[in-house]
């Protein structure tokens, strides 16, 4: 049993790093510019598909995939950005929130149409480590390594280039930003298209683990919402580490109940988080 | 004359940052008490500790005999208070009417549907924005919105009005017609509690004065007291015209 | 003004009853009935979240929570317990406002955007536990005696009697939609949707306004949950948790108008119609989700008080007319 708890636990860390990856996305948007992403379940799908697509299109290596799935998250976000988000920005909430609804929708409908919901999966195993109890998929491994390079990548480009800064400006006060001359839109914009292209390359991650379908983003989703308020919104390190806490935490569930609970209990987490400290266990950057 | 408002010892902190510091003044029931002092003051942040809608840190808020600290909004709007806010906030989808209505309907007197549209009316009438009546409070421009938010306040015909900056942005015949409205009030009993940057008005309308500086209260007395007090004008120091104004020497 | 004076209200009641009436009179009686069951259930949703996102300004993304759970409730009632139909609504329209209070409590301290995100996961986590819970059915959900039927005259009977049941709900629905909007209940709403610190600082006892706001959008779902599953003869975690209907409520609330009464009924029928057509069509079958999500986007981004808030904007005189 105890063996059983450990290797769920190892397993379900490293799942939790590419959590957290894909909770920096959804919680770069909404520290940026008060906006909920509710597209971002699919766009995670689409990172899915994009990674199978140039595996058995291409017979491309995943990972290298991954560099043209961020790519392409990337270009998806400032194109949502633009056509849907950035007329209603300063609107209240529930206008952003229903655009980035639509989105969603609008996002899943065509990936219905076309890949229809029959579940796909991205065959490639490099083999496994074992230490003791414990035996890990190098895939698991290798993604979290990924989802570190990937926040280190992050971490630099917010803290040592101009275009970073720039959206660290914006986040902190909007105007005062602008008055300094930069242009907030194209800001915004791409810092849009930054969360998505997180959201795609977790998900990108995640299609070497699980069978997968069009649908398969919403549970990611609403864990990338626990992880969020967990680690505060805004907060790129909080979420990271609320990934790694919710992972552990599912590699826990297991040993004590049915895996279909799993959503009853996030949910009520969920809930509780937000009820007791709505700021995120680690402080909110802004 | 009795107490209606009673600020004992109130503090409060945000973060590490000392907003308001053991402030203390007693409101005699019927007078009109002028808040005045620098921004970042603190005089917005006492407005909202005294009807709930900042929690102090310590001290008391006893309004009407009772102990209202801690008190959510609502109920202390069921006592009989009634406030205006510095950045005004209309109901914008709502209509002017049904604004004041709402006004009216859930203050102390809680009135049904029909009644707060009668006292609606007339409170609109006596602001002066009945022809506006059912046009959306958001094509409203600023002067009006700041007499829709009088509007409102009075609607709840409170026993004590809070007023933050009402003649902020007014131009001087504006200003001189709200004065008048306020006198009016005034003479209907009601006490008034009135936030103000624009010196000459504050210090023409109101019976006694408060001056706080970063947090703490630093004079009390009659309007002439305050504007020679030295303390006062040290805290003014940056704008000397304030100072004349305060002194009364200005043309 | 009484609610009775205010012409809006004959415009509303004579939409429905037009649509309610229409089977008696139509040449394909089953089917017309059918028909007009969808879009009576359809209105009816719509004006029952309405009360929440269109008065209130709460969006609720997982509302159809309410429908389902209503439903087992009701099901498992009649289908177990062999209790009529009328009790088992009752019991449905209990058992929903029993459970959008409890959430309530816990969620609706929430503003805006959290509460929205809190009632998506609602929805998955009631279906997840509902699949679990055995004297439901888990899994695989229950099945209704057909015998149940005689009871009631026999099935055709029976679904007579359940399309006459929605037609009057549906009618329910709508005036008290439309008394909340008339009244003091409805203005606190309005002030809370508007700007929710002012209406306290007003008065407005936000938490117990909204809550009733929650309560009330919830139990009409639960019964209308009841009526459907009846009609349908079984009931499954995956018909009764359906997302997709919480989003289809919203576009439709939307589209019409949220924050009036006609704007939910004449986006459901708007809607409806248009899904109708797309099913039709082999090209839009598939993408019939795109096709609402592009509707819903284009609303948000361009008209947003939809059609018949459009209208009343534009066209003041006719504010007396569209409620």
């Amino acid at each position: 049993m105890f063996d059983f708890v450990v290797a769920s636990l190892a397993d379900g860390v490293l799942l939790g790093f590419v959590y957290g990856i894909a909770a920096m996305g959804l919680s770069l948007i909404w520290g940026v510019m008060d906006v909920i992403n509710l597209a971002h379940g699919s766009i995670m799908a689409l990172g899915m598909f994009g990674v199978y697509l140039t595996f058995n299109g291409l017979g491309m290596n995943p990972y290298l995939a991954l560099v043209l799935v961020a790519g392409a998250g990337l270009l998806l976000g400032l194109i949502i950005y633009v056509v849907a988000v950035h007329r209603v920005i300063d609107a209240p909430h529930l206008s952003t929130l229903l655009a980035t609804f639509s989105v969603d929708m609008i996002l899943l409908g065509i990936g219905t149409a076309i890949f229809t919901t029959s579940p796909r999966n991205v065959d490639f195993t490099m083999g496994s480590i074992s230490a003791g109890p414990i035996t890990l998929p190098w895939t698991r491994i290798a993604a979290a390594l990924g989802a570190v390079l990937v926040a280190a990548l992050l971490y630099l480009f917010l803290y040592r280039t101009r275009a970073g800064k720039a959206i660290r400006a914006v986040a902190n006060n909007r105007a005062a930003a602008e008055l300094m001359g930069i242009p907030s839109a194209r800001v915004l914009a791409l810092s849009f298209g930054l969360g998505t292209m997180l959201a795609a390359i977790a998900g990108g991650l995640i299609s070497t683990f699980f069978p997968f379908t069009i649908l398969a983003g919403g549970a990611y989703q609403l864990r990338s919402f626990v992880i969020g308020v967990l680690g505060g919104m805004g907060n790129p390190l909080g979420a990271l580490v609320g990934g790694l806490i919710l992972g552990a935490l599912e590699g826990i569930i297991p040993a004590f109940m049915e895996t279909s609970w799993v959503p009853v209990v996030e949910f009520i987490l969920f809930v509780i988080i937000l009820l007791v400290r709505p700021a995120g266990l680690l402080r909110s950057k802004t | 004359m009795s107490a209606i408002l009673q600020v004992q010892d109130v503090s409060k902190s945000f973060g590490g940052l000392r907003a308001l510091t053991s402030v203390s003044f007693d409101l005699p029931e019927g007078q009109i008490l002028g808040l005045i002092g620098p921004n970042g003051a603190g005089k917005t942040t006492l407005f909202n500790c005294i009807n709930g809608v900042f929690l102090a840190d310590s001290g008391k808020v006893i309004f009407r005999g009772q102990d209202i600290s801690g008190w959510k909004p609502y109920r202390v709007a069921h006592l009989g208070l009634a406030r205006t806010h510095q950045i005004v906030q209309p109901l914008n989808e709502l209509t002017v009417l049904e604004n004041v209505m709402a006004g009216a309907c859930f203050g102390h007197e809680q009135t049904s549907l029909g009644r707060s549209q009668e006292i609606a009316q007339e409170v609109l009438d006596f602001v002066g924005l009945a022809e506006r009546s059912e046009v959306l409070a958001a094509s409203l421009n600023v002067a009006q919105k700041k007499r829709l938010e009088l509007a409102r306040a009075l609607a709840a015909r409170p026993y004590l009005l809070l007023l933050d900056e009402v003649l902020a942005g007014l131009n001087q015949v504006e200003i001189t017609e709200m004065l008048e409205v306020l006198r009016e009030i005034h003479e209907q009993g009601v006490t008034i509690l009135i936030i103000e940057h624009v010196m000459h008005a504050l210090m023409n309308i109101s019976q006694q004065v408060i001056v706080l500086n970063y947090g703490e209260q630093i004079a009390a007395g009659t309007p002439e007291e305050v504007a020679n007090d030295p303390v006062v004008i040290e805290a003014y120091l940056g704008d000397p015209k304030i100072a004349e104004r305060l002194m009364g020497t200005d043309a | 003004m009484k609610p009775w004076r205010r012409p809006g209200i004959w415009l509303i009641l004579a939409l429905t009853i037009a649509v309610s009436v229409w089977p008696l009179l139509a040449g394909n009686k089953p089917y017309a009935r059918e028909v007009a069951f969808t879009m009576l259930k359809a209105m009816a949703l719509a004006s029952s979240l309405n009360l929440l996102l269109g008065y209130t300004g709460y969006v609720s993304f997982g509302h159809i929570v309410f429908f389902g759970l209503g439903g087992y409730v009701g099901f498992y009632l009649i289908s177990v317990h062999r209790l009529p139909l009328y009790v088992a609504v009752l019991a449905g329209a209990l058992s929903a406002a029993l459970l959008a209070f409890l959430l309530g409590k816990a969620i609706l301290r929430l503003r805006g955007a959290y509460f929205a995100l809190a009632t998506i996961g609602v929805n998955e986590a009631v279906r997840s536990f509902i699949k679990n819970f055995e004297p439901f059915g888990g899994p695989t959900g229950m099945t209704l005696n057909f015998r149940i039927y005689d009871s009631y005259g026999g099935a055709n009977q029976a679904l007579w009697i359940t399309y006459a049941s929605i037609a009057v709900l549906t009618v329910i629905i709508l005036l008290v939609s439309f008394w909340v909007k008339t009244s003091r209940f409805g203005l606190g709403l309005m002030a809370i949707r508007e700007n929710e610190d002012a209406a306290e600082v007003m008065g407005v006892v936000a938490p117990s306004a909204k809550t009733w706001a929650y309560v009330l959008s919830a139990a009409f779902p639960g019964m209308i949950g009841v009526l459907f599953f009846f009609k349908n003869g079984n009931i499954e975690p995956g018909d009764a948790f359906v997302l997709h209907q919480s989003i289809e409520s919203i576009v439709m609330v939307m589209l019409g108008g949220q924050g009036t009464v006609l704007g939910p009924l004449f986006g459901a029928a708007a809607y409806q119609r248009l899904r109708g057509f797309l099913l039709v069509s082999p090209l839009f079958k598939n993408i019939q989700l795109t096709v609402a999500g592009v509707l819903l986007l284009v609303i948000v981004l361009f008209v947003p008080a939809g059609v018949i808030g459009w209208l009343r904007h534009r066209f003041p005189r006719l504010r007396r007319v569209l409620e």
